[in-house]
């Protein structure tokens, strides 16, 4: 995180990350919440929940649905009358919705949902990695990837302001790790209301259900006219690239805070090795690079915020000088053992001049423990590949081989 | 008055979608916002650049009408715009008594005010003529046809009615396209009822049911006539106003008029599954007091 000077400590407060999102939520004034509880969202929810309780979000309303399908269905009702939505899920949960999520991007409604990142079962595992977010990739959803609780708590506001962009209208999953930002208490600024008003105007939609302007919505669409639906969503998801990158920018401006646009850099300015991930490993991998930098390793890291749309541009200008690129996803395509993240940065680098080689590894499946020592691992891994290049080009981390 | 659904759509000749969603929309006013589950309603009245619909209308997934018509209604009272508009769900009986009945039971819990109205022709006719939980006993349908050892679906109706009239809704009442005011003020009671309301119709499928296009309005009069489709009105759970049928016709009647029940006139031991239909209209007949 960059910040203009020191972060204000008078206004720091410690509280858990689902209190801070949940806060940042409550600023944004949303008018309809609805959402089904689900370990490890519930904390998001239940703090929502208490704030309509006590009259602390005004003109809004919270609907206590029977499914995940219905949550995020009652809120397509919800946006086509105008009304700004809100939502959050994990796992099971965001994979029931699987049918609505197409249906919310392909009505182009600027629903925010945070995504509080969990594995998928069987086996059941209620702990942290990305399968969940990763699996709706091709649903037309922007997905943001948070590093720790601040993050969480003001891309949720950054969310709301590119969905409800004109040139954008899609809906976006500000993702989170489970437990490990989700239950975690630090230090953060909540937002402010003030600030947050000024930087989120009141959402003006373009066409919204009305009785007195009759028109209608989910029509059917047949082969004259179903592609240029898909294409005009591609190209939605284009301008938000730019869009991400504005909402950060202005979001520093006014609140001093920024973590990166599309994508953000640390110490790849000279790096030989260049890691690449999202979410919270990024902390863990910020750690590691400054322990072997003071060693003389040349290692820097590209964070990706941006999962989709996908920073293509972003991320070949990044790792343009690297001698070895590793990708670290927490999630797998079976069949294929590569990570989504893994696989599209080669797919993005293939007809390009650089053949810099990649590796990918798939982390933290889970929520098993993702240490240093580990991230060193595929850094000195990383170090053998430039010298005598790939042997393993993607592979499981930490598979406990004794009890297989 | 004002058609709020306009001609040209692509129903089929003697639709009963139209004519049910006409009675509706004649009930509920143009004051309304509608909400279509996936259907032959939705597919026909909504090729895209065109419309029927001279209310707000739309349309989501095959199971979800009652949870989006949940969230335009909170929307609205959330923004302060609620007013009188009314908000009004149509679905078939396979977006109503199976797909959806998960999302319309929640929303009817939660008290949202609405209507929702279902569309009964007892199958899943977009997409060929499926047996749904909606489907009588002894009807063939193509997931549930008539063959050398068996006369059909094997199960009754289920109740839908009173499975809405439990979650406690102030008012529930069946319909018939053959009784088209009693329709249209059982619909404006409904919306003008606060609370979640529900109003089933009996509708008579041209292509599903095998009659004449001419016939939809006789063939839903007599199952009516038969027992077979009792028309009430509950309130808060009791039957509160039945329309008597006078001396009842004989099942037959109304069986004969559809090639769904053909078989029941050719097959051997057809008689005696005629009888096991006779005895669904009687105790109809009996527990209404029609």
């Amino acid at each position: 995180m960059v910040t203009k000077g020191k972060l204000e400590m008078e206004k720091m407060v410690v509280v858990e990350g689902s209190y801070a999102v949940a806060h940042a939520v409550k600023v944004c004034r949303p008018n309809v919440i609805s959402a089904y509880p689900i370990t490890p969202q519930t904390h998001i929810v239940e703090g929502l929940s208490q704030f309509i309780a006590d009259g602390e979000i005004q003109n809004c309303e919270y609907i206590n649905v029977e499914s995940e399908f219905s949550a995020l269905s009652a809120l397509v009702g919800s946006s086509a009358v105008g009304a700004r939505c809100y939502s959050a899920t994990t796992s099971q949960g965001l994979e029931l919705m699987h049918e609505v999520l197409f249906n919310v991007s392909g009505m182009r409604m600027p629903i925010v949902m945070t995504v509080v990142n969990r594995a998928v079962s069987a086996p059941i595992n209620i702990w942290n990695d990305h399968q969940d977010a990763i699996s709706q990739r091709d649903t037309g959803w922007i997905q943001l990837y948070a590093e720790d609780l601040q993050e969480a708590a003001d891309m949720t506001a950054q969310a709301f302001k590119i969905a409800e962009d004109e040139e954008v209208l899609m809906p976006v999953m500000v993702c989170m790790d489970g437990f490990i930002l989700s239950h975690v208490y630090e230090p953060v600024v909540l937002l402010e209301q003030e600030l947050t008003d000024e930087y989120l105007p009141t959402y003006k939609p373009l066409n919204i259900l009305d009785p007195k302007k009759p028109m209608s919505f989910g029509t059917l669409a047949d082969p004259n006219y179903y592609t240029e639906f898909r294409y005009l969503q591609q190209k939605a998801m284009e301008n938000a690239l730019k869009k991400i990158e504005d909402a950060a920018n202005e979001f520093y401006d006014m609140f001093g805070r920024y973590y990166g646009g599309l994508t953000d850099k640390y110490q790849t300015g000279d790096a030989d090795i260049i890691l690449v991930a999202m979410g919270s490993i990024v902390g863990t991998i910020k750690d590691t690079i400054d322990k072997l930098r003071q060693k003389g390793v040349k290692v820097g890291l590209l964070k990706v915020r941006s999962f989709r749309p996908f920073p293509a541009e972003a991320i070949k200008e990044a790792i343009k000088d690297a001698k070895v690129v590793a990708v670290l996803d927490k999630n797998i395509s079976l069949g294929l053992n590569e990570g989504a993240l893994f696989t599209e940065i080669k797919s993005c680098l293939y007809n390009t001049e650089n053949r810099v080689p990649v590796v990918g590894y798939m982390i933290g499946h889970g929520g098993r423990d993702i240490r240093m020592s580990t991230i060193e691992n595929i850094i000195s891994e990383a170090q053998e590949v430039m010298e005598s290049g790939i042997r393993k080009e993607s592979q499981f981390t930490d598979v406990r081989e004794e009890i297989l | 008055m004002k058609h709020l659904l306009v001609s040209g759509h692509r129903g089929c000749a003697g639709c009963c979608d139209a004519m049910a969603t006409k009675f509706t929309l004649m009930g509920a006013g143009e004051d309304c916002i509608v909400v279509s589950p996936t259907g032959c309603l939705e597919v026909m009245t909504t090729p895209f650049p065109e419309t029927s619909w001279n209310v707000p209308w739309i349309h989501s997934l095959f199971e979800n009408a009652a949870a989006v018509a949940s969230g335009i209604e909170a929307a609205l009272k959330a923004m302060g715009k609620k007013g009188n508009t009314k908000v009004v769900a149509i679905g078939g009986d396979g977006a109503t008594m199976d797909i959806g009945l998960q999302a319309i039971s929640g929303a009817f819990e939660r008290g949202h005010d609405f209507t929702y109205v279902c569309i009964d022709n007892e199958a899943y006719m977009n997409t060929g003529v499926q047996r749904s939980s909606g489907t009588p006993f002894n009807a063939s349908t193509t997931t549930s046809p008539a063959g050398k050892v068996s006369f059909g679906n094997q199960r009754p109706k289920k109740n839908m009615p009173a499975i809405i009239a439990a979650h406690g809704s102030p008012y529930v009442a069946t319909t018939s396209l053959a009784y088209g005011k009693d329709m249209i003020a059982k619909v404006k009671k409904a919306t003008e009822t606060p609370g979640p309301t529900y109003v089933h119709c009996h509708a008579p499928c041209t292509t599903g049911w095998g009659f004449d296009t001419s016939k939809t309005v006789e063939v839903a009069r007599m199952a009516v006539k038969t027992g077979l489709w009792p028309l009430f009105e509950m309130e808060n759970g009791e039957i509160t106003k039945v329309r008597k049928i006078g001396t009842p016709s004989p099942v037959e009647d109304y069986l004969k008029m559809q090639s769904r029940f053909k078989h029941l006139f050719s097959k051997e031991g057809g008689a005696e599954e005629i009888a096991k239909i006779q005895a669904i209209a009687d105790k109809n007949i009996e527990q209404y007091g029609l």
